[in-house]
């Protein structure tokens, strides 16, 4: 199936998971990576059970903060 | 590195940064690596703190996301984040480096410590958790 990652096009495995793309995009530190599908975000206690579709749009977005 | 931001872009961030006094203000800065190894940026997101305080900042996810599709939409690269403190100096702190999880981002801190004197800086941070190194990069203002 096709989705789009970070405005990619891809073409990824049928049933692909957002724990599997994260290891298949080889995401840096992945502990602190906000991910969303179609600009929903997506829990991290969700990647392994959230099924992407066809068509879906991918971001993965760094937390970012600090303090004084 | 050596990295250029435009004298509106700074002006834009040190008048948010004023504005959201007594809380941390931040953003996003976008723009291009050139060949000749210069950063140049070439637009400045504000964007809202959503922990509203003078002693943390965490940019909102969704204001993220909307800038990293502008970026996109105008054929900007991320280049990294700025962010203020107010009653503290232009370098970054242990929290700031614990959160530094990009080591191709450059972190821009704006000090408004002292009144009408605003210090911008902006590091490199590398490694890994508890032991990170900072790098300060040459800005200008241009």
């Amino acid at each position: 199936m096709k989705i789009t990652v970070a405005g990619e096009k891809k073409e990824v495995a049928d049933g692909l998971t957002v724990s599997a793309l994260i290891e298949l995009e080889n995401v840096e530190t992945p502990q602190y990576v906000t991910v969303s599908v179609n600009e929903e975000f997506v829990d991290s206690e969700g990647f392994e059970s959230t099924v992407l579709r066809e068509g879906d749009e991918v971001e993965f977005l760094y937390f970012m903060g600090g303090g004084r | 590195m050596k990295i250029t931001i435009r004298e509106a872009d700074f002006r834009l961030i040190l008048d948010h940064a004023l504005a959201e006094r007594p809380d941390e203000a931040c953003g996003l800065i976008a723009g291009t690596d050139r060949e000749d190894g210069v950063r140049e940026i070439k637009k400045v997101y504000l964007l809202t703190n959503t922990d509203h305080t003078n002693e943390h900042f965490s940019i909102d996810p969704k204001e993220q996301l909307a800038a990293i599709k502008d970026m996109r939409a105008n054929g900007l690269s991320p280049l990294g984040n700025w962010h203020s403190h107010p009653e503290s100096p232009s370098r970054p702190s242990e929290e700031d480096k614990r959160l530094a999880n990009d080591s191709r981002a450059s972190y821009l801190i704006l000090s408004l410590q002292e009144e009408g004197d605003p210090v911008l800086n902006a590091f490199h941070v590398e490694g890994e958790q508890g032991s990170r190194e900072v790098r300060k990069e040459e800005l200008e203002i241009v």
